[in-house]
């Protein structure tokens, strides 16, 4: 179909449905623990402020989550409709890490959320509590367990090859902690944790800006600055690491990030050019002489390997790559300032007066998004041609289907995706826009309006005492 | 002692399955119902409140389903993912169409709503549907060769397929509209007796047209059913689903609310056992048995070891939560 083959195809739609995806747990996993603390800081400290910032996030959560469980859904099956090849083989692998994400992190999100959001008054605070926990550490094992499946399939450990090609596990210890896995994990919650940070703090400058002295805009923002200035050097340094153990394992995926196509000691920091993979060159760099060989080998004149060492087939798209890490980074560079920033500002006692620090905080809403979606377009790009690095080729993976199933049915996702999750988002932001001040007012009076016309609850949260 | 790890296996999937067609099967059968309830009753919003809580622990179950096949029995899942790969995609893009909106239609405005009343139900249909036409699909057989799907793209569709298509939808809307009676009072519960009634007797006509039409699919269920000592199943697994259907039906009569809701759920285990006896011992008809797809046993155990342990936590946190919101429901009731 149009010079696309259905290789071609499967790839795009696992892409689309994953990046979908990840926007939703990305943002969730952050949200629950935020949840659980401003639970955990009501109980302890029964100032109404934190209930309040509770039930207002609590809403937004439940609309984001939605979108997560039926595009999880997706996932789940994503590996034996578009790549059954790759599910049988890799199957006995990580077929049972998942099989553990699924019950011990899918059903505890799941068994407690109806209590989180819908139990309060059938409960009492404190199980109302251990469900809101549940929930979050649902969130976390999750990440664990498909972290672990990733990292495997990025650094095969632990595994033998039987007589019908299938990876069959050696050693559970050395598939499950492979050697990436540390790195990715600890990377991508605190991605996680950074994310949602930036969305919250979006939201607390942006009623701030409207009110400067609303108390729980202002709790917000306050909470968000801080993860943003205390995890941001922390996720620079997890960053840092997982460089380092990718130079390690996956040293072609390096030299496309870096942009490298000959080994050079004493290699330049590339700030910027157009990796052009044809020409086997770097067109237009612009490079900050040894600070690549500083960072990566922590030597003024370490050696690095450029694409050219390896066979062309074996090589990733580093165009693809070279630009989603810069993409990535520079989502960074914005947190840093940010995070610095409010700092500074904090220290001055001008955290909730500054309106530039506030309007930059509005704009920086999207970044974690941006910077999670370009890290993982950098990690997955960047391990190709394999599925399981240096094992299974992608074009050796896929489904036994032509390219009229996988495009038809690529069709279907987009429009239903944008269709439905966009709507979805849009109701996301039309709750953020609402102020977080006057939650309970708000909520009784359209209840009643609500509760006059159709005897419906309102679309607003009530006030549960 | 030596454990049949791939039969036990077998078995835990074959749990994970009824789990998610008896919990899930009943708030897909409360969204199908929908569009035959007047919106300005309020009865659609009692209706979303009921199952609201639960429905996303209900379709967790089908991810166990789909998951657990991907980790024990990998070669079964490649197979049948892409030979059902039509019927399998709509019904995920079905669920998304119904799972969002449980939140969307709170958050839409009054004149929108109807857009979201009109999804959920649109996709529980349209995933109800596409569940039966991949069961019927998968009794009919699925062509193999070399461990990898050899059929075409729409082998699945024929009348068949149609026909458990149509017989899971009234399936469903049996076991919504009885827990419904269970759920509910009033004016609504009326409404969901009247549907037990007509779905009950559509449910048991399509079951036996079904029962009928299954062994003339190929020799070797018409063996399994007919011959020899098998012939006691043919009677006793009828003869079970006539004590079921004749304790529905007098149940709803006398107005008992939680009686027919077990009666429907007796059926739908009852058939569940009838396509285990046709299947066993294979996971895949005609040709894959349950140890040809297996994982190796070191898989298979590992995962057992958390299984046995998490599995009894989760149906224990799973009937606290369904404890916590017992009892009927109430429209106005819901953090919205």
């Amino acid at each position: 179909m149009f010079g696309i083959d259905a290789i071609d195809l499967a790839r795009m739609q696992f892409a689309f449905t994953v990046s979908f995806h990840i926007i939703f747990p990305a943002f969730s996993i952050g949200l629950a623990s935020y949840l659980a603390v401003l639970e955990g800081m009501w109980l302890w400290k029964k100032e109404e402020k934190y209930r309040q910032v509770f039930n207002y996030w609590k809403t937004i959560f439940a609309v984001g989550f939605g979108m997560g469980v039926v595009s999880g859904i997706v996932m789940a099956y994503q590996f034996g409709t578009n790549w059954a090849v790759f599910a049988d083989k890799a199957g006995p692998v990580i077929g049972p890490l998942m099989g553990y994400e699924v019950l011990s992190a899918f059903f505890l999100e799941a068994g407690f959320l109806g209590i989180m959001l819908f139990g309060e008054k059938r409960v009492g605070p404190k199980l109302h509590f251990f469900a809101t926990l549940m929930v979050a550490f649902g969130t976390l094992f999750s990440a664990f367990w498909i972290l672990s499946v990733n990292s495997w399939m990025q650094t095969p450990t632990g595994h033998i090859i039987n007589d019908v090609g299938q990876f069959v596990p050696d050693s559970w210890m050395a598939v499950i902690f492979n050697p990436s896995f540390p790195y990715r994990l600890t990377h991508m919650v605190l991605a996680a944790y950074l994310t949602t940070a930036f969305v919250i703090g979006a939201v607390g400058a942006y009623h701030l800006l409207k009110d400067k002295t609303n108390v729980n805009a202002r709790l917000m923002f306050s909470m968000a600055m801080w993860i943003a200035a205390v995890v941001t050097p922390m996720q620079m340094v997890a960053g840092d690491q997982q460089g380092l153990n990718t130079l390690k394992y996956q040293p072609a995926k390096i030299a496309a990030i870096e942009g490298h196509y000959n080994n050079v000691t004493g290699a330049p920091l590339v700030l910027f050019g157009i990796p052009d993979d044809a020409e086997e060159k770097l067109l237009y760099p612009i490079e900050i002489p040894r600070l690549g060989s500083l960072i990566l080998t922590h030597s003024w004149d370490g050696e690095l390997k450029g694409l050219k060492s390896f066979p062309k087939d074996d090589r990733p798209n580093a165009f693809v790559v070279f630009w989603a890490f810069r993409g990535m980074v520079g989502m960074g560079m914005i947190m840093l300032t940010v995070g610095l920033w409010s700092l500074l500002r904090r220290y001055q006692g001008r955290l909730y007066t500054d309106k530039w620090l506030a309007r930059a905080a509005v704009c920086a809403g999207p970044v974690g998004f941006v910077a999670v979606l370009c890290g993982w377009v950098t990690t997955e790009m960047g391990r190709q041609p394999w599925t399981v690095y240096g094992f299974l080729r992608t074009v050796d993976s896929a489904s036994p289907l032509n390219a009229i199933e996988v495009g038809t049915s690529l069709i279907a996702f987009i429009i239903v995706y944008f269709l439905l999750f966009g709507t979805g988002v849009f109701y996301m932001l039309r709750l953020m826009s609402q102020s977080p001040a006057n939650v309970i007012d708000q909520a009784t009076t359209s209840l009643k309006r609500a509760s006059g016309m159709t005897g419906a609850p309102s679309t607003l949260d009530p006030p549960q005492r | 002692m030596e454990f049949d790890l791939p039969l036990i296996w077998a078995a835990i999937i074959a749990f994970a399955i009824l789990a998610y067609v008896s919990l899930d099967g009943f708030d897909l059968g409360v969204g199908i119902m929908f569009p035959f309830v007047s919106e300005r009753s309020g009865h659609r919003n009692t209706m979303m409140n009921s199952v609201a809580p639960i429905w996303d622990g209900n379709e967790t179950w089908l991810v166990l389903g789909g998951g657990g096949l991907f980790a024990v029995f990998p070669m079964a899942y490649g197979i049948v993912m892409p030979a059902l790969y039509a019927p399998i995609i709509t019904m995920l893009l079905g669920l998304i169409f119904r799972g969002v909106a449980f939140e969307f239609r709170w958050r839409a405005s009054e004149k929108n709503r109807i857009w979201w009343d009109r999804s959920f139900a649109f996709g529980s249909v349209v995933a109800s549907f596409a569940q039966g036409v991949c069961l019927g699909a998968l009794i009919q057989g699925v062509k193999v060769t070399d461990r990898v799907y050899a059929g075409g793209p729409l082998d699945w569709l024929s009348w068949f397929s149609v026909l458990t298509g149509v017989a899971v939808v009234v399936g469903y809307v049996l076991l919504g509209s009885t827990w419904l009676v269970m759920k509910t009072e009033g004016e609504l519960q009326a409404i969901a007796r009247k549907f037990a009634f007509i779905s009950g007797l559509g449910t048991l006509a399509l079951i036996g047209i079904v029962s009928v039409a299954t062994p003339f699919l190929s020799a070797e269920y018409h063996l399994r059913w007919f011959e020899g000592i098998n012939i006691i199943y043919s009677v006793i697994v009828p003869g079970l689903v006539l004590i079921c259907a004749a304790i529905l039906f007098l149940g709803l009569r006398k107005g008992r609310e939680v009686r027919p809701f077990l009666a429907a759920h007796g059926i739908f285990l009852l058939c569940y056992i009838g396509i285990g006896i046709s299947f066993y011992p294979r996971m895949i008809p005609p040709d894959v048995t349950i140890w040809a797809a297996a994982s190796p046993d070191k898989s298979l155990e590992f995962l057992l070891v958390g299984t046995v342990f998490l599995v009894p936590t989760i149906l224990a946190y799973t009937i606290y939560s369904y404890w916590v919101f017992r009892g009927k429901v109430d429209s106005s009731e819901g953090y919205h």
